[in-house]
C-alpha cells in the first residue's frame, strides 16, 4: 500500500478539518486557511492522478478496519482524481475573482462562517466523487444541499432569501426521493456498498425476480438527482439563485455543485446498477428527451432576458440539458462527451459570471442590458474574458465549447435511434446561443456616451490575473483536448 | 345544628375559596402574580384594508390578474396537475410495495452476511453490547462523522441568518416583557428537574455502548435540560455558565477531538496498521476502545446545537 | 398488484404518508404548512427503513446473557441508518424554519406568491 494511496483520504479529512478550524478563526485567517487547503486538496489530486496514470489502474480504500460489506471503502480512479483536480482548480479561481465582492456584500464577523461553507462544500465535493458506499453518498449530498443554501443566501437581502427557500424546497424533494430509492435498493439487495449492489443487481436482473420495484427504483434515484441538478422541468429556483447571489457563489454554484450530483449519476448508473440494464430499462429516453427540451427552452428563456446575470443563469440549464443529453444517449462516448462537458463548462460559466461582476461594476451597478453598453471599453479585461466565454459557449473553434459540441455530434452520429433528434436540437441550441450571446457581446463593444467608471489595471490585480488564467485554462481545453479525452475515456473504463 | 355566620366571617375561610374556584367566578391568578397582562394586539381596520387594497393593486398592476385568463388557467392546471401527479405517484408507490419482499420475514435479501457477523462478531470486535453504537461508531464510522458535519454546518447557517449581536437595549428588556419573571412555580419545578434531566441525559450518553441510547439522545435530552433551566431562569443568569465563547470552545473542542480520533483510526485501518487501543471487557462503562470517548464528544455537539437553535430562534444573540 | 400488500402494510403507511407530505410541499401556500410537509415526508422514509430491519419473533440487538446467535436479533442496519437520518431532518428543518422567520420579518407574510410578487414589484 503506497503513501500515495491515502491521498484522498487526507483530502476529504483536511477539508473538514479546516472548517472546524475556521469556527473559532477571524475572518482573514479564515480565509487564508480556504486557500490553503483548496490549494493542498488540487496539489494531492494531481500527485495522485499521476500515479494512477502510471499504474494504470483503480483500488478501493478502506475506512476503517474491516473491509468491504461490513465497513466503509471509498475508490479512485483516474477519471476521480481528474474530476477532483479539476473542481479545485475552478474553486481556487472563483473564490479569487470574486473575492473583492465578497468583502463588500458578506456581513462583518460572518466572514469565517462563509469560508466554514466553503470547505464543507469542497469536502463534500471530493466526498461524492471518492465515494464507494451509497449512505455516505446521501448524507455528503445533504451537506452539499446545506453548503449550497448557505452559499446563495449569504447576502441576506429579499431576493436570495427567497431563492434560498425555493431552493431548498426543491432540493429536498430530490433528497428524499434519493433516500426512498436508496432504501428500496437496500431491501432488494441487502447491501449499501456500490459493488457489492451491482452484483445482487445483475442477478436480479437475470432472473427476472422483483422487477417492478428495480424499475420503481431506478427511477426514483435519477428523478431525484436530476432535480437536485436542474433538468429541464424542475429548474424554476436556478435563475433566481444563481442571478442575484454574490459572484463567488454563482461561479461555484453553476460550476461545481450540480455537477457533483450529475457525477453521483454517472457513478450510480455505471457501478450501481450497470449500464446494459439502466439503457433496458426506459429511463435513459426519458432523461434523453427531458435533455433536448432543456437545452431549447433554457436558451429561449435567456433570449427573453433583460437581466445579464439571469441571462447567463438560464444557459446554465440549457448547458445542463446537454449534459443529459450525452447521458441519455447509451453510449460510451455520449458518456464521455458528458463528462468533457462537465469540464468545459465550469471552465467558462465561472468565467462568465466573473467577467459579467466587472461589466456590471463600471456601469454603475446595472444589469440591465440599457447601462452596459459600451462596458467593455471601460473595463477592458473584463469585456475580453467575457468575449472569450461567449466564443466558447457558442462553440466557435479554438475554445472548448467546440470540442464538447463535436463530441456530441460524434457520439448522436454512432447511436442509431437517436442521431435526428439529436442532430437536430443541437444545431438549434448553436444558433439560439449565438443569438443571445453575440447580442450581449455587441453591446458591450458598442462605443457608448460617457457613464460610469474606468478601471485600470492596477485597481483590480487579482480580478485580472484570475481572468487571465480562466481564458488561458478555456483555450488549453480547446486545443489541446484529446489527452484529456483519452484520460476521460480511460477513466470510464475502469469505472465500473 | 349550626349557626349561620356573617358573609364576612365567611368569606375569610377555606370553603368559601375553594368553592369560589370551583365555580370559576374569580380567577386566582389575576393581580397575584408578577406579570404584565399581554395588551391584545389591536389591528385598526384602516390598515388592514390598507395592506387588501396593496394586495389588489399588486396584482392588477404586475399580474392583470381580473383579465388574465392565462394566469388563472395556469394555476388551475398546476393544481390539477400537482394533485393527478400525487395520485399516480400514491398507486405507483403502493403497488411497488406490494411487490417488495415482506416485512419480517427472515429470509429477505436484507438478511445476508453483512447482519451476521454484526451480531456475531459485534461484541469481539468493537467491544461494544449494543450492537447498532458498535455499528454506527466503528463498522460505519464515516457516516456519523458525515452526520455531525450535517449538524455543524446547519448550526453555521442558522448563525448566519439570526446571528445578531447589535442589540439595543430596548429590545432587551421587550423579551420578557409577556412572560412571568422569577415565576414561583417554574422556578421551584426547574430546581428540581434540571439537575435530574442533566444527569439522566449523562446517563444516557455514558451508556450508548451497554444499553439503548448513545450521544444524539442524550445530547438532546442536556440540551433539553439546558432551554427549561434558560425559561425559569431568565438571560441573565444563564449567561453566567454558557456564553458564545462557551459555545465555540466546546463545538471546536469535540469536533477536532472527533475528526483526529477518526482520522486516527481510518488511517490505521486503511494501512493495515494495529491501533493499539484497548477494547476492554465487554459490558464496563471504560471498555469499547473509542466508542465512548466519541459518545462524549457526540453528545455535547448535539446539546450545545439545541441550545443554540433555541437562542437564535429566540432572541438573536447568546 | 403483487402479493405482499397487506403483509406490507407498515410500508405501504409510509408511502401514502409520503405523498401526503409531498402534496403538502406542493400545494400548501403557507411556508410554515410546507415545512410541516416536509417533515411528514421524511418521517415517512424513515418508518419505511425501520421497517426493513424487523424479523418476527425476534428481540432488540443489545447482546443479554452473552446470547450472540444471529436467529436471536433484528437486523441492526436499519436502525443504524434511521439515527443517521434523523439528524439530517432535524438540520434541515431548523434551517428552512430561521428562513421563513428572516422572510417573515422583512415581508410580514408567511405566503411565498406575496413574496415573490413583492419581490417583483421592488424590482420594477
Amino acid at each position: 500500500m503506497d503513501f500515495i494511496q491515502n491521498f484522498p483520504f487526507f483530502s476529504i479529512i483536511l477539508s473538514m478539518f479546516s472548517g472546524i478550524i475556521s469556527s473559532i478563526l477571524p475572518g482573514k485567517a479564515a480565509k487564508r486557511l480556504n486557500t490553503a487547503v483548496i490549494f493542498v486538496a488540487g496539489l494531492l489530486s494531481l500527485i495522485l492522478l499521476i500515479y494512477l496514470i502510471g499504474t494504470g489502474s483503480s483500488y478501493t480504500y478502506m475506512m476503517g478496519h474491516f473491509p468491504a460489506p461490513w465497513g466503509n471503502e471509498i475508490r479512485a480512479g483516474i477519471l476521480e482524481a481528474g474530476m477532483a483536480l479539476f473542481f479545485c482548480i475552478i474553486m481556487l479561481l472563483s473564490l479569487f475573482g470574486g473575492r473583492k465582492k465578497l468583502n463588500e456584500e458578506v456581513e462583518e464577523g460572518k466572514h469565517n462562517l462563509y469560508y466554514i461553507l466553503m470547505d464543507l462544500m469542497l469536502s463534500s465535493l471530493l466526498a461524492l466523487i471518492y465515494t464507494n458506499d451509497l449512505f455516505t453518498a446521501y448524507v455528503f449530498v445533504e451537506i452539499n444541499t446545506i453548503a449550497a443554501c448557505g452559499l446563495i443566501m449569504i447576502r441576506q437581502n429579499g431576493r436570495t432569501i427567497e431563492a434560498a427557500v425555493r431552493y431548498m424546497i426543491m432540493s429536498l424533494l430530490g433528497s428524499g426521493m434519493l433516500l426512498m430509492g436508496i432504501c428500496m435498493l437496500y431491501d432488494l439487495t441487502g447491501h449499501l456498498l456500490m459493488s457489492n449492489i451491482s452484483e445482487q443487481v445483475a442477478l436480479l436482473a437475470a432472473s427476472g425476480e422483483y422487477r417492478i420495484p428495480l424499475l420503481v427504483t431506478i427511477a426514483l434515484m435519477s428523478v431525484g438527482l436530476a432535480i437536485k441538478s436542474a433538468l429541464f422541468p424542475f429548474h424554476a429556483w436556478l435563475p433566481d439563485a444563481y442571478g442575484y447571489s454574490t459572484v463567488s457563489s454563482a461561479a461555484i454554484l453553476s460550476s461545481l455543485v450540480s455537477k457533483g450530483y450529475i457525477f453521483l449519476l454517472i457513478k450510480i448508473i455505471y457501478r450501481v446498477i450497470g449500464f446494459e440494464i439502466f439503457d433496458n430499462s426506459r429511463i435513459i429516453d426519458v432523461l434523453f428527451v427531458f435533455g433536448l427540451m432543456g437545452m431549447i427552452f433554457g436558451s429561449l428563456s435567456a433570449i427573453k432576458e433583460n437581466d445579464i446575470r439571469r441571462m447567463i443563469a438560464y444557459s446554465s440549464v440549457a448547458q445542463i440539458g446537454y449534459i443529459y443529453m450525452g447521458i441519455g444517449m447509451g453510449t460510451a462516448a455520449g458518456m464521455a462527451a458528458s463528462v468533457f462537458h462537465i469540464l468545459s463548462h465550469a471552465a467558462t460559466k465561472s468565467l462568465l459570471f466573473i467577467a459579467a461582476i466587472g461589466l456590471t461594476d463600471v456601469s454603475g451597478g446595472s444589469r440591465k442590458f440599457v447601462d452596459l453598453t459600451g462596458a467593455a471599453y471601460r473595463n477592458k479585461w473584463a469585456g475580453v474574458a467575457f468575449t472569450v466565454g461567449s466564443l466558447s459557449m457558442v462553440g466557435v473553434p479554438l475554445f472548448s465549447g467546440f470540442i464538447s459540441k463535436l463530441l456530441f455530434a460524434q457520439a448522436a452520429v454512432q447511436n442509431n435511434g437517436k442521431m435526428l433528434p439529436a442532430l437536430i436540437v443541437l444545431g438549434i441550441s448553436t444558433i439560439l446561443n449565438a443569438i443571445y450571446f453575440m447580442k450581449t457581446v455587441i453591446r458591450i463593444y458598442t462605443p457608448a456616451n460617457g457613464t460610469g467608471s474606468c478601471v485600470t489595471f492596477r485597481s483590480m490585480k487579482l480580478y485580472a490575473v484570475t481572468l487571465v488564467c480562466f481564458i488561458v485554462l478555456n483555450i488549453i481545453l480547446g486545443v489541446s483536448s484529446q489527452p484529456v479525452v483519452d484520460l476521460i475515456e480511460q477513466g470510464l473504463a475502469m469505472f465500473s | 345544628m349550626s349557626k349561620l355566620r356573617p358573609q364576612k366571617e365567611y368569606e375569610k375561610t377555606g370553603a368559601f375559596r375553594f368553592f369560589r374556584w370551583l365555580s370559576g367566578s374569580k380567577d386566582p391568578y389575576v393581580g397575584e402574580v408578577e406579570m404584565k397582562p399581554q395588551e391584545e394586539t389591536i389591528i385598526p381596520e384602516s390598515t388592514i384594508l390598507e395592506r387588501m387594497n396593496e394586495k389588489r393593486m399588486m396584482r392588477d398592476k404586475i399580474y392583470d390578474a381580473e383579465n388574465n385568463k392565462k394566469l388563472r388557467l395556469f394555476h388551475k392546471i398546476y393544481i390539477a396537475s400537482a394533485i393527478l401527479f400525487s395520485f399516480v405517484l400514491a398507486g405507483l408507490l403502493l403497488y411497488t410495495v406490494s411487490c417488495l419482499p415482506p416485512v419480517g420475514n427472515s429470509a429477505n435479501p436484507a438478511n445476508n452476511e453483512v447482519p451476521e457477523r454484526y451480531i456475531e462478531s459485534g461484541l469481539q470486535e468493537t467491544g461494544a453490547v449494543n450492537i447498532v453504537t458498535g455499528m454506527i461508531l466503528d463498522y460505519r464510522a464515516f457516516d456519523t462523522f458525515g452526520e455531525s458535519n450535517v449538524l455543524f454546518i446547519a448550526t453555521v447557517t442558522v448563525l448566519i441568518l439570526l446571528h445578531n449581536k447589535k442589540k439595543s437595549a430596548k429590545e432587551e428588556e421587550n423579551d420578557r416583557i409577556y412572560e412571568p419573571k422569577n415565576d414561583a412555580i417554574l422556578q421551584a419545578c426547574a430546581k428540581v428537574l434540571v439537575p435530574v434531566i442533566i444527569m439522566f441525559g449523562i446517563y444516557i450518553i455514558l451508556n450508548g455502548h451497554l444499553s439503548p441510547g448513545g450521544g444524539f439522545s442524550g445530547g438532546a435530552i442536556i440540551g433539553a435540560g439546558l432551554i427549561l433551566y434558560l425559561n425559569a431562569f431568565g438571560f441573565k443568569k444563564t449567561e453566567r455558565m454558557f456564553t458564545e465563547k462557551t459555545y465555540k470552545a466546546i463545538c471546536f473542542a469535540a469536533l477536532t477531538f472527533y475528526c483526529v480520533a477518526k482520522s486516527y483510526s481510518f488511517y490505521t485501518g486503511a494501512n493495515h496498521l494495529d491501533s493499539h487501543i484497548p477494547l476492554g471487557k465487554a459490558g464496563h462503562i471504560l471498555s469499547s476502545g473509542l466508542i465512548l470517548p466519541l459518545n462524549i464528544c457526540v453528545g455535547l455537539v448535539v446539546a450545545c446545537t439545541m441550545y443554540t437553535f433555541y437562542v437564535m430562534f429566540r432572541k438573536g444573540d447568546f | 398488484m403483487g402479493v405482499n400488500l397487506v403483509a406490507n402494510y407498515g410500508e405501504a403507511v409510509a408511502m401514502i404518508l409520503f405523498v401526503i407530505g409531498f402534496m403538502n410541499l406542493l400545494l400548501q401556500k403557507n411556508l410554515i404548512k410546507k415545512i410541516i410537509g416536509l417533515n411528514i415526508m421524511d418521517s415517512a422514509v424513515y418508518l419505511f427503513l425501520a421497517e426493513k430491519g424487523y424479523i418476527s419473533s425476534r428481540t432488540v440487538p443489545i447482546v443479554v446473557n452473552g446470547i450472540q446467535d444471529v436467529e436471536a436479533y433484528i437486523n441492526p442496519i436499519p436502525s443504524g441508518l434511521v439515527l443517521t437520518g434523523i439528524v439530517v431532518s432535524v438540520s434541515v428543518s431548523a434551517l428552512m424554519l430561521s428562513l421563513t422567520i428572516r422572510l417573515y420579518r422583512r415581508y410580514h407574510t408567511l405566503d411565498l406568491d406575496e413574496i415573490s410578487m413583492r419581490l417583483r414589484k421592488e424590482g420594477l
